[in-house]
């Protein structure tokens, strides 16, 4: 059986092809788009990925609208069950939103859209997502976000740090998240939040493939033939 | 039934939107401003047998983000 994963497509997703083509080129699997309007997910999927983009304009607050659509009842299902599910920028907004993750992603401290390569560092290595890092690695991979700030009460920043669900931080100061936090884990392990593009990293003329690392991670944990 | 939802954002988490308006207004020659605190303000027309407590759901699945803001329902007419 062959690594299968969906890509959801909310209205105004910018990045899912771009996500899309990185899973297929990195696990030799397959690869369903899935809309946001549908109520259903594929059968016998390994991972699911929310994409970047700028779902329903960042109405409201960014990613509430996509949290509340059809598809994230069942991405909610499958995320119970143990399915792998990376949310990557607006994907992570709308993970938060849907109560997946913890906290939120306020708009950046220093107010201004920040797009460029970043260092981060490698939180934890003890993930499904980061396996294949090691732990305090530095690896640099582009941002392009708005709302990238991310805060969480001390009580929950506390907690996180206790459970070893931080994944990656930010090496230097981007957006004001509350101790640098790039990304977070859920309590069992198997849902990510990142605002950092892994999936534009993955190639020398991308300027580096640091982000390969997260997929094939993914591929190494479900354990099946690429 | 006109009503009023003002979503605010908590104490204690930053506004750079509020902190933005804060400076234009400093650097419009305005003074003695000590804070500026943006939020939102959404306006429905609903039925009038949508109960407070429909309303209340609305704000906690969507309206607001507890994490972050708070919100106050006001009934307008």
């Amino acid at each position: 059986m062959s690594f299968t994963a969906a890509v959801i497509t909310f209205p105004g997703s910018n990045c899912d092809r771009d996500m899309a083509v990185a899973i297929e080129t990195i696990t030799g699997g397959t690869v369903h788009r899935v809309w946001h309007g549908d109520a259903t997910l594929p059968g016998g999927l390994d991972f699911i990925a929310l994409p970047g983009g700028f779902s329903y304009g960042d109405y409201l607050r960014s990613g509430a609208m996509a949290a509340r659509s059809p598809i994230m009842q069942a991405v909610i299902e499958q995320a119970a069950r143990g399915v792998a599910v990376l949310g990557v920028c607006n994907g992570f907004q709308v993970l938060t939103e849907a109560g997946l993750l913890p906290g939120a992603l306020l708009r950046n401290a220093g107010q201004r859209f920040v797009c460029r390569d970043v260092v981060l560092t490698v939180a934890t290595s003890q993930s499904l997502f980061t396996s294949g890092y090691f732990k305090d690695q530095r690896i640099t991979v582009p941002v392009a976000h708005h709302d990238g700030n991310y805060y969480a009460d001390a009580a929950t920043l506390d907690r996180l740090e206790g459970e070893d669900r931080v994944a990656f931080r930010y090496a230097e100061p981007v957006n004001g998240s509350q101790r640098q936090i790039a990304g977070v884990l859920n309590t069992a392990g198997n849902v990510l939040g990142m605002m950092p593009h892994p999936e534009r990293m993955i190639e020398a003329a991308h300027g580096g493939s640091d982000g390969r690392v997260v997929f094939e991670s993914v591929l190494r944990a479900v354990g099946v033939a690429a | 039934m006109k009503v009023r939802v003002h979503v605010s954002l908590k104490n204690g988490v930053l506004d750079p939107q509020g902190r933005a308006i804060h400076h234009a207004l400093e650097g419009m020659g305005f003074a003695g401003i000590n804070d500026v605190r943006a939020g939102r303000l959404i306006e429905l027309d609903v039925a009038d047998d949508v109960t407070d407590a429909a309303l209340d759901d609305m704000c906690r699945k969507l309206l607001a983000n507890q994490v972050i803001e708070n919100y106050r329902i006001e009934k307008v007419a």
